[in-house]
């Protein structure tokens, strides 16, 4: 019995081998297939890539044909070289180079040989294509842009890098994918997905018909249109105001997150990042790391917020108790809080809310956020609860909107002022510059916007989006759940108050507009910045948010102006025109917008990279 | 004269099944590692090359072997032995890492794979010790110091070569056929089971399960063989098996080892990622069809899609080369020359010859089976080399040093008398 038990399991053992054998060989078709059999030829189908609509139904973004040169070198026999170089008009160096990398890529595989012919080019070629083996024609779409705006939002299409095909078995060389914005965000939905057709040839790779009477064939489907949430004409004139400026412009419909306008400055026309040119283009706009066309201000910029921080210090201090709207502090240009220390102001007298947030009272806030933060015997603790209202404002954190990029800003916690403070001893007057939007406290402009939206609908938001709809079927969820942020909604009211006053009397009385009332807030950021290795300060952000009507909010907007200097003089004037814009349709002061279009800050900029000193500031 | 005694004594059937077997192992390296420019089949830079000089190297080993005196083997058993055990051990310090398993001693371009040799040693080791007359397996103490001289080298290989340390394992198959009580077998037939269903199914059913059978059990059989203790040590042991295979799996296991396990079990389907070569393996073969595609035809060994194909995964290329045929054909010639060597085994005149025929038989089975079952889908990715098939310096010099000293063991028979 036990000289059987060996020669009894390596027969039985063998006989299982030779059964999987026998299935995986003989009965299972599928593998035969997936082998990339020598008679059979995969050709796919392209489909048409989904076009982009902006909220009114303008198209935006479109296909136009182009043709690329695909190359199977195994395939490549008796050709005449020369002629081809010729034809297409490339070098024989640049032959060799490229059938050698498609050869590296796969000797069986297509590859791009050329891509992104044109029509003429096209025909050209296909006229003589049979005498060149191994090289066929693959029709794609290519972006054909409407407009020479949004393209931080659109982002662009390219072809698939190898990393991606090596993680994703849908894209073959060759194929293009979107990236950034849009086109990487929704590409799924934009690109469709491509037909397979598994044709059968003979070794002389004649065509002889489908394979098992296209058994396993697909038919492409075509890739849906996108509605966009952006008002392509206030996209287009929010860019126009931003030329020769810096900084990011972000409008939201408050009633329901969606994304009107998405302004960075400086951009580029999306039409350069299509054709043959796109490499030779893109290489330029990223190698300009000094106005870096490419970064998304109005998403990835981190700024501090300035005065319009004030009005969550007030929401926050009026949540906590510690300060109602007839609360009264006094102001004398200043407000000194211990040992000499003394944070300046620029008005004086009484203030009482109304009239801190129009008047951009310093001393009222870093008062109030004072009282906020000493109402806890602990400043941690404080610190944690302040930031935990803070943050309901969806502060601190990407926001989830459905663009692919994004910055977290900053809403210190205790942890932060622990780690700076090892030893403790830090209080409330240590970190009394956030009550004004300073110290450690950096917003991303479409945080800004979106706090501004919370304000104008007393206490809730949608977060962001920029899609509207999706062919046939609905967004996200996500994108149709009002937030609610941990301030009453009660609270809001003064403040509003104090944000319409800011256009009747205070700070931004210049910019009223006849028939329009508007709630808003400026914003002056100091900043700063390493020149040369020095902590150097430059010339102050001009900042300003604010929403319209006053009832019933149409629209909430964030305006950031790198180095604007103070908050009426750019981003103040900026808002108020693309608030006109948006709900007139026109623009009545044409004196302003002359303004602001002549309002030229190239050379602000190059004052920092002159290597000479400079004045800040206007002076 | 004794040469003269020992040639005509030799196996010739062995012989040549080895041959036959390392030409066709060639004639797939060789397919599967042909380059798209002509080159010399010498050419030394190429995998084949360098494997047609280790089996060139093979010759004059085999001929060195056979003319061995036989009794030498037995004597300097323990010698190898403890050699082995120190070249294992010193993987730890001296070990070269190739494609992340340190498995290696690198003596400039070249490298060796202690693993591979001591197996042989293992082999003879647990002969000469079996070969002792007083051994007698029907005892505690004898068993586990047999198990002992198995168990030694896996616990200094397991670390970076769980693969080698399954190989080992094989040789408890040997014990058993000397006489090692049934239910070690079937303890660890029932830890695999346990192991398997553990990984299907949460182990709580599997304990409810275990706890009916045993209840089952205890009811059925008659009542003078009713033990309560050992029913319920047994339902214990069963127990804390099947929960400690579970925190083991999520806890010690790392990822890419789940990943195989989950590969096979179905839970996985990531056909780029982990399931790659697994996947890529099977469309190979399935691609062979009932005769295959011709030799250096294989479009799935020509555009290089199957990983490791010239090493673990060389049986892909017997399969969409040749087909099912040519799969059966090389099965055949593996199944008889295991048996083959199993005939002879039983036919030895010492047991130290006996035991370690049987050793051969089972390390080259084991061998076999993994690495078939492997490539097929059926058994974890593991680095377990395909005999006389795949590519290695190290693996084919040790199945030949292994093969040939129980051929010259075997042609000694008539001089033992």
């Amino acid at each position: 019995m036990r000289k059987v038990l060996l020669p009894t399991i390596i027969i039985v053992s063998a006989l299982l081998i030779l059964a999987r054998l026998f299935y995986l060989q003989i009965v299972d078709e599928s593998l035969k297939l997936k082998s990339d059999n020598n008679a059979i030829k995969i050709i796919y189908e392209y489909p048409e890539r989904g076009y982009i609509y902006d909220r009114n139904g303008t198209l935006i973004v479109a296909n136009q044909p182009s043709y690329d040169i695909m190359v199977t070198p195994k395939d490549v026999k008796n050709i005449d070289t020369l002629e081809l170089c010729k034809l297409l008009n490339i070098t024989k160096a640049d032959f060799i180079r490229i059938v050698e990398k498609a050869r590296v890529y796969s000797p069986r595989l297509p590859s791009v040989f050329l891509p992104q012919l044109n029509k003429r080019e096209y025909a050209a070629f296909q006229e003589k294509q049979r005498k060149f083996q191994g090289f066929d024609i693959v029709k794609r779409s290519l972006r054909d842009y409407q407009t020479t705006a949004g393209s931080n939002i659109f982002g662009f299409i390219t072809q698939v890098n190898e990393k991606k095909i090596e993680s994703n078995s849908y894209y073959k060389s060759g194929d293009l994918i979107g990236q950034q914005g849009v086109e990487q965000e929704y590409e799924n939905i934009l690109r469709g997905i491509k037909g397979v057709k598994y044709r059968q040839r003979d070794k002389f790779n004649k065509d002889i018909g489908s394979y098992k009477d296209g058994k396993f064939d697909t038919i492409a489907v075509q890739g849906e249109d996108i509605k966009l949430t952006i008002d392509i004409a206030l996209q287009e004139y929010g860019e126009e105001l931003m030329k020769n400026k810096r900084g990011g412009i972000v409008a939201i419909e408050p009633s329901t997150g969606e994304i009107l306008a998405l302004v960075t400055a400086p951009s580029y026309d999306p039409s350069i990042l299509v054709g043959r040119e796109r490499s030779k283009n893109y290489t330029r706009l990223y190698n300009d790391s000094i106005a870096k066309p490419l970064f998304d201000r109005a998403l990835l910029g981190e700024f501090p917020p300035g005065s319009p921080f004030k009005i969550l210090t007030g929401l926050v201090a009026l949540q906590e108790g510690v300060i109602d709207e007839r609360t009264t502090f006094f102001c004398n240009h200043g407000f000194s809080y211990g040992r000499g220390r003394f944070m300046r102001c620029h008005g004086s007298g009484p203030h009482q809310l109304l009239n801190g947030i129009s008047q951009s009272c310093n001393t009222y806030f870093a008062n109030a956020f004072m009282r906020t933060i000493d109402k806890y015997k602990n400043p941690a603790q404080a610190v944690d609860i302040w930031s935990s209202h803070i943050k309901s404002f969806g502060l601190g954190d990407f926001m989830g909107y459905d663009l692919p990029t994004g910055k977290k800003g900053l809403i210190p916690s205790s942890k932060i002022y622990k780690r700076i403070y090892p030893n403790g001893g830090w209080r409330s007057t240590t970190i009394i510059s956030n009550s004004i939007g300073q110290g450690e406290v950096l917003m991303t402009p479409i945080q800004l916007a979106n706090m501004m939206a919370a304000v104008a609908n007393e206490g809730t938001y949608f977060t962001p989006h920029i899609v509207k709809k999706i062919k046939d079927h609905r967004i996200d969820d996500k994108f149709l759940t009002r937030h609610k942020t941990s301030i009453n909604p009660m609270y809001f009211k003064p403040v509003i108050e104090g944000l319409h006053a800011v256009y009747n009397g205070g700070t931004a009385s210049a910019l009223r507009i006849d028939g329009i009332e508007i709630c808003g807030k400026t914003g002056t950021a100091e900043n700063y910045s390493k020149i040369n290795g020095k902590r150097t300060q430059l010339t102050d952000h001009s900042i300003f948010v604010a929403f319209a009507p006053k009832d019933n909010p149409k629209i909430a907007i964030a305006v950031l102006v790198e180095n604007g200097y103070y908050g009426a003089r750019n981003a103040g004037p900026m808002a108020s025109l693309m608030i006109e814009k948006y709900l007139k349709g026109s623009i009545s002061r044409k004196d302003l917008e002359v303004k602001i279009y002549s309002n030229d800050l190239q050379k602000e900029y190059a004052k920092y990279i002159s290597g000479q000193p400079f004045g800040i500031n206007g002076k | 004269m004794k040469n003269q005694s020992t040639r005509s004594n030799i196996d010739w059937m062995v012989v040549s099944l080895y041959f036959v077997l390392v030409v066709l192992g060639w004639l797939n390296i060789y397919s599967s590692s042909l380059p798209l420019e002509e080159t010399s089949i010498f050419d030394m830079s190429q995998i084949y090359g360098k494997q047609l000089l280790f089996i060139l190297l093979s010759i004059p080993l085999i001929i060195m072997i056979l003319s061995i005196d036989g009794k030498f083997f037995e004597k300097f058993a323990s010698v190898f032995f403890i050699v082995s055990l120190l070249s294992l051990a010193g993987l730890f310090v001296f070990g070269k890492e190739i494609k992340g398993q340190a498995n290696w001693y690198s003596f400039g371009s070249f490298s060796l794979q202690p693993a591979e040799f001591a197996k042989a040693a293992t082999a003879l080791a647990l002969s000469k010790y079996m070969g002792d007359v007083q051994v007698n397996l029907s005892a505690y103490k004898y068993q586990f110091q047999a198990l002992g001289i198995i168990f030694l080298p896996i616990l200094l290989i397991i670390p970076h070569d769980p693969g080698s340390a399954l190989i080992f394992s094989s040789m408890i198959l040997v014990l058993y056929r000397e006489g090692l009580p049934a239910w070690y077998l079937w303890t660890g037939f029932i830890a695999i089971i346990l192991f398997i269903l553990s990984l299907l199914f949460e182990p709580i059913y599997i304990v409810l399960a275990a706890l009916l059978v045993t209840i089952a059990i205890f009811f059925k059989s008659r009542p003078m063989n009713r033990n309560v203790v050992l029913s319920s040590i047994v339902f214990v042991l069963i127990s804390a098996f099947t929960f400690s295979v579970d925190y083991v799996f999520d806890n010690v296991f790392q990822q890419h080892h789940r990943d195989r396990f989950n590969i096979l079990l179905g839970k996985e389907v990531d056909m780029r990622g982990i399931g790659y070569n697994i996947n890529q393996s099977k469309i190979a073969i399935g691609s062979g069809g009932w005769t295959g595609k011709g030799f250096l035809e294989g479009t799935q060994t020509k555009g290089g899609f199957v990983p490791e194909q010239h090493t673990d995964y060389i049986f892909t290329t017997v399969g969409e080369e040749w087909g099912f045929t040519g799969s059966l054909i090389v099965i055949a010639l593996f199944v008889a020359l295991i048996l083959r060597i199993l005939y002879l085994a039983e036919r030895q005149k010492t047991k130290f010859s006996r035991v370690y025929g049987y050793c051969v038989a089972s390390i080259l089975f084991i061998h076999f089976f993994i690495n078939t079952a492997m490539v097929l889908g059926l058994f974890p990715t593991v680095g377990v080399p395909l005999p006389m098939f795949s590519y290695g310096g190290s693996g084919l010099l040790a199945f030949t040093i292994l093969i040939f000293i129980f051929v010259k063991m075997d042609a000694n028979k008539v001089n033992e008398w």
